[in-house]
């Protein structure tokens, strides 16, 4: 039986703009994955303390003020230091020169203005596939139904 | 009748000769259209309209550090354009200074940081304030950015009452919409307020709130975006009359902000509707005598969520109809977004480009040479009264709700807007809506795209230069100046605009007068429901 996925959807640094992150965490929920959305101004601290504490499968972030490397760093550092292994994917305002980087930073999958609702729905799916043993997470069907 | 209007208007011609006439109509039009700058202004505000002066140029500018702004503006100003319009970063906007732990990698980035006065001073050196208006993107630290404007005009040696231009200073539609604000709702209003009644008695030529419909780009649809942002104009005026306010004292000051997408019948509608509601609204329910206080005077930018990532170099077309839209509509100033503006801060080609949608739809074609040229078109007319149902039945819905303030305060707005943002993405993910390149006619391959970059080293430099600042001033005099407005602040009775005022000649920084407010103030706490 497939298990619902559970992702956060973060709002990081000072940008207001949440359209986007609004329609994706909409579109996530109709695809009968659990979310929880930050609200604004949500610090890389909080971001990855809630994303452990509700045992999310993948964490999402929405960037479109330029900032999105300075913030790819702290919250993969922080995920990192407390030995978290949750894959991050990030959308927004992000120039294709910069997509390189992030990955090799560590954000796992980069979606731009252009990619469909669907896209994104697939690249979450497939995020939480990867980081492997989908069985192990049984325990998200608990409780949170 | 307005200062703008000349004695007499040029005559226009067709290039076959044929004489164009200022004004079409017939001699007793229908009394909800009207005669251009009459009530309710359906035709336009001012009696002649273009003929008597070009709407106002004014591209959103501003970014990196003071110097390169500077920079950018005298460019612009060379190469025609008529009215300044600064972009502030997000840590401005916000009330951090540069070196602030929450300004990390925001500096800089989405507009131009200021920290002090000494910035404002960077950004305008030699541009004399009497010679421009100036225009700024500022909403919960606007009081403070007013202040330094006029810091700069006293020392300039302009007298105050000369200075021109606007602050946005619309708080409500950032807990609606754009998500920029600092403090609680009845607080943030309270700052509003303040900036409108000192505008009022200080500042004669200085817009002290741009009303602003940013819930258009969240996700609203026309009439929608024209409901709420007309409804924020209400709240406010509501709340400047509680504060013993005369209307006629303020309303002719208030001004509009809109977004203007590629609809373009539509949005021609949607601006000559809206211009008699709001006529209405102040004549009637506000008992406004002024015909000033009648007018609403609208700024807007063409672009916005309009335009597409996907080749970029059809935005240029997407925007000419824009702003042929908006000279169709009678509109008193134009920012025409820049075709790279999905992907970052305009480059210098992409900025003049806009400028230059401009200046051809306003001296190359022939849409202002004659005042509101669509009316009377059975369309337009049609179409114009079906929006003005549906904006006051949204405006009478919001109403009965308990205004504007409570439908934020409750998330109702935010909801719906969320709401129909999502739709809009699914009918456009699922071919409803053709946008062209993007789910029909696309191209096989994206074309590279030069855009601009932010100096990543800029942001260390001015927060350097922050720190440095802070070293050289009067401390005493700052700590004066601030001990001063926070005490101001715990008395609900105080205008908070001259405590602020000394404070930034004092050379205290945006951050710190703005962390004072927060002290007494607190700060909003937004809603993760939606």
């Amino acid at each position: 039986m497939a298990r619902t996925l559970r992702v956060l959807v973060g709002k990081p640094g000072l940008d207001g703009h949440d359209r986007g992150a609004k329609v994706v965490a909409s579109a996530l929920r109709d695809a009968g994955m659990e979310v929880i959305y930050t609200g604004l101004r949500a610090t890389p601290e909080a971001i990855v303390a809630t994303a452990i504490q509700e045992s999310c499968d993948v964490i999402g972030l929405s960037v479109l003020s330029g900032a999105h490397e300075t913030i790819a760093k702290r919250i993969l550092e922080l995920l990192r230091a407390r030995g978290a292994e949750i894959p991050i994917l990030m959308g927004g305002v992000i120039p294709p020169e910069d997509r390189e980087r992030l990955r090799a930073l560590g954000v796992g999958a980069i979606f731009g203005q252009e990619a469909s609702l669907q896209e994104i729905v697939e690249g979450v799916r497939q995020l939480a596939a990867s980081d492997g043993d989908a069985d192990d997470q049984t325990h998200h069907e608990e409780g949170i139904q | 009748m307005p200062k703008r209007e000349p004695k007499e208007l040029p005559p226009q011609h067709t290039r076959s000769g044929t004489p164009i006439a200022p004004l079409y109509g017939p001699e007793k039009p229908d009394s909800k259209i009207g005669k251009p700058g009459e009530y309710p202004f359906t035709r336009g505000i001012y009696p002649s309209m273009y003929l008597g002066k070009m709407w106002t140029m004014r591209q959103y500018a501003g970014f990196g550090t003071p110097e390169e702004t500077n920079r950018r503006f005298r460019y612009l100003l060379e190469s025609g354009q008529t009215g300044l319009s600064v972009a502030l970063d997000l840590p401005t906007q916000l009330g951090y200074d540069s070196d602030a732990p929450e300004a990390l990698g925001e500096v800089g980035k989405v507009g131009v940081a200021i920290d002090s006065l000494a910035d404002m001073e960077t950004i305008f050196q030699n541009i004399p304030l009497d010679k421009v208006s100036t225009s700024f993107t500022i909403n919960g630290t606007a009081p403070i950015l007013l202040a330094m404007y006029q810091a700069v005009a006293a020392k300039q040696g302009v007298p105050y009452e000369r200075i021109a231009g606007t602050i946005q200073n619309d708080l409500l539609k950032e807990f609606g919409a754009r998500g920029a604000w600092i403090f609680p709702i009845a607080p943030s209003l309270r700052l509003c307020v303040d900036a409108i009644a000192y505008c009022a008695e200080k500042l004669p030529r200085f817009n002290p709130i741009s009303i602003a419909s940013h819930f258009r780009d969240a996700g609203a649809n026309p009439a929608e975006e024209a409901a709420y942002t007309l409804a924020d104009g209400v709240a406010y005026v509501k709340a400047c009359l509680e504060r013993g306010l005369g209307v006629d004292q303020f309303a002719p000051r208030l001004s509009f902000f809109f977004y203007t997408y590629v609809n373009f019948f539509e949005e021609v509608a949607k601006y000559r509707a809206m211009r008699r509601i709001w006529a209405r609204l102040m004549k009637e329910r506000f008992g406004a005598e002024n015909p000033d206080s009648w007018r609403l005077r609208i700024a807007c930018v063409c672009g916005g969520h309009s335009l597409t990532k996907a080749e970029p170099l059809n935005n240029i077309a997407r925007t000419t109809i824009e702003t042929m839209a908006v000279a169709c509509a009678g509109l008193q100033s134009v920012f025409t977004a820049a075709y790279d503006e999905a992907f970052a801060i305009p480059t210098e080609l992409a900025a003049r480009t806009a400028l230059r949608v401009q200046q051809i739809v306003a001296y190359e074609t022939d849409v202002a040479k004659t005042i509101d040229p669509l009316a009377g078109s059975y369309f337009v007319e049609a179409l114009t009264d079906e929006m003005e149902s549906a904006i006051t039945g949204i405006m009478d819905q919001i109403e009965e709700r308990g205004g504007m303030v409570r439908c934020l305060e409750d998330g109702w707005v935010q909801r719906r807007i969320a709401e129909r943002a999502f739709e809009y993405q699914r009918d456009l993910d699922a071919g409803k809506v053709p946008v062209v390149g993007v789910n029909v006619f696309k191209a096989d391959k994206e074309e590279p795209l030069q855009i601009h970059r932010v100096d990543e080293a800029a942001e260390r430099a001015k927060a350097d230069s922050v720190r440095a600042l802070r070293k050289s001033r009067d401390q005493a005099t700052v700590e004066a100046a601030l001990t001063a407005l926070e005490s101001a602040a715990r008395d609900e009775g105080k205008n908070l605009m001259t405590p602020i005022y000394d404070a930034v000649m004092a050379y205290a920084t945006v951050g710190e007068i703005t962390d004072r407010l927060r002290r007494v103030f607190g700060v909003y706490t937004p809603s993760r429901v939606f």
